[in-house]
């Protein structure tokens, strides 16, 4: 158990390493880094004295120590346009993401397990097809779409719901809809199929021979054991979800992570972009790690096999 | 999908191996979707002849001009206006031809350099793969939206830019399953009687892997249409995409912000539904592709 969590563990400072190298070399190699990390509008002057201030002359190595130093001491450069360290801003922005993936993250899960389980007890039945098309629909539509959309009905023509901002329930409804429609989709297939593969299982068949009602057989038997993956799954969409709601997030300007992106664009504030990509991939490697020693914590054929 | 749906689904569906016209409306084949790309193919290429405006062009005398159909329409213009005065119908005609250039250079690109980083990691073994398959999961562990606006952010916007950009976060997808298609190859009859004969092993992938991962290659790339195109309208939307004034849906879908407020609806509603109905399809034939041409993919 232990030399498989060392070793799951050394997987992922190898991916976080190799993380930094990739974004690292890609600001090196696809141009002048001095022309991204200086402010917009600078002069000539300016830009040598930051590339000597930077060390951009030094060999290229070296560089990338330095790099690598600034980043495990927690320090990602300063943003030009708020005047703070990054890290600061970052973190200041994640309980807001927090809050909107969590709410676009329950919704899914209302909307998906719910409905992949219906899908799966009726296969082949209308509300099969129902789902699927609900499935198809969601996996298919650009999530700022769907929020362009639902701004222009309930807020400009219905005036129910605010169209940006935050503070309220009433804010949240919104973003998290179009955020959480495509993971609902996702949660859905998975639900429908999880279940009918626990529905095929010996377990549940004694279930049924032993007479138990059907609502018994599907609600406690059979729910339970599907439900695992789903819920594994969520854990993951979870993270991706605070990193993929740039989009979302612009279209209702909610203050989280995905808008400091954007005005990280909008502003030329490269280093606030170069954070959220880092920290982004950092927090994928980490759940990741997460749910795979917790699996070997629970099925011990895991950490024999590898 | 489980096994038991896989398996049954196996058992229903004959291999396509002969597919007369009414096997294949049992089948499923999706007329609709491929009409709908047929014709999106044919507005693209055909793009200047249909429409007479330019889509880069308008008057502002004419700004926010309703669709023909509503109160202050009027028929020169059948979709209204944008906020610069410019047709928004030819600005969907040229923006299908965007969307399709875009999408299909990126999902060839991608394609090409996937599978064959994927046969090289998965018949080279050792090293070579071990290389190739970490970087694919640290590019795989980055959020890919965010992966692509950060590349955009310092490659700066323009069409040839998307392409590379979209190309080079979608790669690993098919490096992943070619690989794993690879590996369970490499150990059937046919490839280990080319080594008996004396194959070399640039032959043997070539000739031997190559053909037998293809069917995969193109179930994957049909379903990354979709995938990258609204990638790319995501893009576009936040500013790091197309570069204004060309027409682009996603680009509109940011243009149209200009207007919701005031209830201009066609400006935000109409490029989306193009997305859709691209995106759909795309879907749609993809999913019945993976069903006809590979049952080792049902499971995606």
């Amino acid at each position: 158990m232990k030399r498989f969590i060392v070793k799951r563990l050394g997987y992922a400072m190898v991916s976080l390493a190799l993380l930094s190298l990739t974004i690292f070399l890609f600001v090196r190699l696809t141009g002048d880094p001095a022309v991204l990390l200086v402010e917009p509008g600078a002069s000539k002057a300016d830009l040598e004295q930051i590339r000597s201030q930077l060390g951009l002359d030094r060999p290229i190595w070296v560089q990338y120590g330095a790099f690598m130093s600034n980043l495990l001491r927690g320090d990602l450069g300063q943003s030009f346009y708020y005047r703070t360290p990054v890290l600061e801003l970052y973190l200041s922005r994640l309980p807001n993401s927090l809050l909107l993936a969590g709410a676009a993250m329950a919704l899914s899960l209302l909307i998906g397990i719910p409905t992949g389980i219906i899908a799966a007890v009726r296969v082949n039945q209308w509300w099969d097809s129902a789902g699927k098309i609900f499935a198809l629909l969601g996996l298919s539509l650009p999530s700022f779409w769907v929020g362009l959309v639902m701004i222009l009905f309930f807020s400009v023509y219905l005036g129910w719901l605010p169209s940006s901002g935050s503070g309220t329930a009433l804010h949240l409804i919104m973003p998290a809809f179009a955020l959480g429609w495509y993971f609902a989709a996702a949660h859905m297939r998975l639900t429908r199929s999880s279940m009918l593969e626990v529905l095929g299982s010996e377990y549940v068949k004694l279930a049924r021979i032993k007479g138990l009602p059907e609502a018994l057989v599907i609600g406690k038997h059979a729910f339970k054991n599907a439900l695992i993956p789903v819920l594994t799954l969520a854990g993951i969409n979870l993270v991706i979800m605070v990193n993929v709601a740039v989009v979302v997030e612009t279209v209702f300007a909610w203050p989280g992570i995905g808008r400091l992106l954007y005005e990280g664009i909008a502003f030329r504030d490269f280093p606030v972009v170069q954070a959220t990509v880092l920290l982004g991939g950092a927090m994928i490697v980490f759940v990741n790690l997460f749910v795979d020693v917790l699996y070997a914590v629970i099925d011990p054929r895991i950490r024999y096999d590898r | 999908m489980s096994t038991t749906e896989a398996a049954l689904r196996n058992r229903a569906e004959p291999l396509p191996v002969a597919m007369p016209v009414a096997a294949l409306r049992a089948s499923g084949f999706p007329y609709i979707a491929i009409g709908i790309l047929v014709l999106l193919a044919l507005v693209a290429i055909f793009a200047n002849v249909i429409t007479p405006f330019d889509p880069e062009v308008g008057s502002l005398g004419d700004r926010f001009k309703p669709p023909a159909w509503q109160m202050g329409g009027s028929t020169t213009h059948l979709l209204g206006t944008d906020h610069l005065g410019r047709d928004v119908l030819a600005r969907l005609i040229f923006g299908a031809r965007v969307s399709m250039m875009v999408g299909i250079t990126a999902v060839l690109v991608a394609g090409v350099l996937g599978t064959s980083l994927g046969i090289l990691s998965g018949y080279l073994g050792g090293w070579v793969d071990q290389v190739i398959m970490r970087v694919t999961d640290t590019w795989l562990a980055l959020p890919a939206l965010t992966f692509a606006i950060f590349l955009a952010a310092i490659r700066g916007p323009g069409v040839w830019n998307i392409v590379i950009i979209l190309a080079a976060i979608y790669w690993t997808r098919y490096a992943r399953v070619i690989r794993g298609e690879v590996l369970s190859l490499k150990e059937r009859d046919f490839v280990r009687l080319a080594i008996v004969a004396g194959c070399s092993k640039r032959t043997i992938m070539r000739k031997h892997i190559l053909p037998n991962v293809l069917n995969s290659a193109i179930v994957l790339g049909t379903l990354m249409l979709g995938v990258v195109i609204v990638t790319e309208a995501a893009l576009s939307f936040l500013g790091v995409g197309v570069p204004p004034p060309q027409p682009a849906w996603g680009l509109m879908l940011a243009d149209g912000k200009k207007g919701l407020m005031a209830g201009y609806w066609w400006l935000t509603v109409l490029p989306g539904v193009c997305i859709m109905l691209m995106v759909l399809s795309a879907n749609l034939l993809g999913d019945w592709l993976r069903v006809k041409l590979d049952p080792q993919l049902r499971a995606l």
